[in-house]
């Protein structure tokens, strides 16, 4: 029993990390309408720059998440800008393989020796892990910091969008950008100020990834990134407390699937999740709303 | 004038949806563009909110040249649209959408003041501030939508098809307040299908067909038209090039609007 137990805690810790990258591809999505493909590697450089921060750079913990977290909400604005303004009027598709463009130029950008190099690294831990034990059931510090840092974080997001005047500006934008315009919003920054939140969402979820599971590369942000984007999709694309519940949902079903059936079938089950959901319901578990195509 | 638009083509793709429209706005005044289906009315306000850009023309607002303007700064020029249809923000309260309104400021006691204003004329909008506005029946939308674009404190209000959509005796409510709010000192521009009930409350009207003015004067001139009698009862549709079936159904439906006001 406390074996369970632990294993959902395991899939509490990962679910947590999915709903940071999932709210940034609900949010884009719910904002222009594209499926953000090189969201996963956002995560990625994340990782890679928190864990420089804390490491090379010498920078305290919460210092380098900060740094990660503002590198990549930049890295966020000029993708935007670069690769999704200019095709915001054509055809969706165009948008949305331009989005896989940016995807594979950040892995093989990032692969390149002068950047972080191909290889796989181990990633030193920020602090020495402890583990403890309530009633039997073992966690570690390493969940306890996952955690508080992803419930912060969305109590900040919940704050940034209910109680802040841009927080309100995003919402309007994402039901009618014509309409926010003739209120005086500028809908193009208000599309800036969401890729730079989405992107600095991952980023913290890359460095907590990182310091959770000990290895990364620039190619770390595709599996992350599709299951976030699975359950981003499975708890309704667009809405935001949609993704953070299909993310607890996902990491669950990664976790306990790879405990008590295989390993090998994890990603498998997975993505029948993704295929279930919009074969049955593509508006998602929150969804109610006409199911968009992408 | 508080507004002067002179000669403007507006196209969608290849289509040319206005030409050569011109018409001005004295400050004050409740000027109407009135005119079918398809005839270039919401297209016009479109343009002057700066959502589609005139391919040639000028559009003057206070002086200056307004074309050019991206659509957010134009808000903060004091020109605000209610745009048909409504369309509120559904999934934000009420409060938020009249918040939304005043976006382009950032005095609180004035925006209070402006508040307190909106829900004067629309004191239903008080009882509903924390209710989503998807929630608000139709005619409460309108009044959202119309109390939103006034949290702007704009000079020109520019209101596109107010009574779409409404039972008549609410149309006749929100005409009261449009002549309120123009009372207080905001000159509006008003886009109507209504002919009828836009010419009652106006002092001059412009009717658009097929995308050009085709006729322009006081309302009491326009009224006696022959050309626009004829329109609006029903028998010939209004002579310009391009007015199709949408323009006949038009006046066959502001004719049986005019039944139900005699």
């Amino acid at each position: 029993m406390a074996g369970v137990l632990e294993q959902i805690l395991n899939g509490l810790q990962l679910g947590f990390v999915y709903a940071l990258i999932a709210l940034g591809y609900t949010m884009v999505y719910g904002i222009i309408r594209l499926i953000n493909f090189a969201h996963g590697d956002i995560f990625m450089v994340g990782a890679f720059v928190g864990v420089l921060g804390y490491t090379v750079w010498g920078l305290p913990f919460p210092v380098a998440v900060g740094v990660a977290m503002l590198v990549c909400a930049v890295l966020g604005v000029i993708i935007e800008r670069l690769a999704y303004r200019p095709l915001r009027y054509a055809p969706r598709i165009a948008a949305l393989i331009s989005a896989i463009g940016v995807s594979l130029f950040l892995e093989y950008f990032c692969s390149l020796n002068f950047v972080f190099g191909p290889n796989y690294r181990v990633v030193p831990r920020p602090f020495e892990v402890t583990s403890f034990s309530v009633a039997g059931v073992t966690a570690s510090n390493i969940m306890v910091v996952v955690t508080v840092v992803v419930i912060a974080l969305l109590g900040a997001l919940q704050y940034l969008l209910f109680r802040t005047r841009t927080g309100k500006a995003m919402r309007a934008v994402s039901q009618d950008h014509d309409a926010a315009r003739l209120m005086g919003i500028n809908v193009d920054s208000v599309i800036s100020t969401t890729f730079a939140v989405g992107s600095a969402l991952a980023a913290a979820g890359g460095v907590l990834y990182a310091v959770a599971y000990r290895q990364i590369w620039p190619f770390l942000g595709i599996m992350p990134g599709l299951k976030a984007f699975t359950a981003a999709v499975l708890g309704g694309i667009g809405i935001v407390p949609g993704a953070v519940l299909g993310a607890l949902i996902m990491g669950q079903v990664d976790v306990l699937s790879a405990a008590y059936v295989s390993s090998q079938f994890r990603d498998a089950i997975g993505f029948s999740i993704l295929i279930l959901v919009l074969l049955v319901r593509p508006t998602g578990l929150l969804g109610s709303r006409q199911p968009e195509k992408v | 004038m508080i507004l002067e638009v002179r000669e403007i083509d507006v196209f969608y793709g290849s289509i040319q949806a206005l030409h050569q429209v011109s018409f001005e706005v004295a400050e004050r005044e409740i000027v109407t563009l009135i005119g079918p289906n398809g005839a270039g009315k919401s297209t016009t306000l479109r343009a002057l909110s700066g959502l589609v850009r005139p391919r040639s023309g000028r559009i003057i607002y206070q002086g200056r040249e307004l074309s050019r303007v991206p659509a957010h700064e134009i808000v903060r020029r004091g020109l605000s649209q209610c745009p048909e249809g409504r369309r509120v923000f559904v999934n934000l309260t009420v409060l938020e959408n009249l918040e939304m309104g005043a976006y382009t400021r950032s005095d609180r006691a004035e925006i209070a003041a402006s508040l307190e204003r909106v829900f004067r004329h629309f004191p239903r909008l008080k009882e509903r501030v924390r209710q989503a506005a998807g929630t608000l029946s139709g005619g409460e939308q309108q009044m959202l939508a119309m109390g939103r674009a006034l949290m702007s404190r704009p000079r020109l209000l520019l209101l596109d098809e107010p009574s779409m959509g409404l039972s008549p005796l609410l149309v006749e409510e929100v005409f009261a307040i449009i002549q309120d709010i123009n009372r207080a000192g905001t000159t509006v521009l008003l886009v109507e299908q209504n002919a009828a009930m836009a010419l009652a409350i106006a002092n001059r009207a412009y009717v658009l067909g097929a995308g050009r003015v085709v006729l322009a004067g006081a309302v009491a001139d326009i009224r006696d038209d022959p050309r626009v009698q004829a329109a609006y009862l029903g028998d010939v549709i209004l002579d310009a090039p391009g007015c199709g079936p949408a323009a006949g159904t038009d006046a066959a439906a502001s004719r049986s609007r005019e039944e139900t006001r005699a």
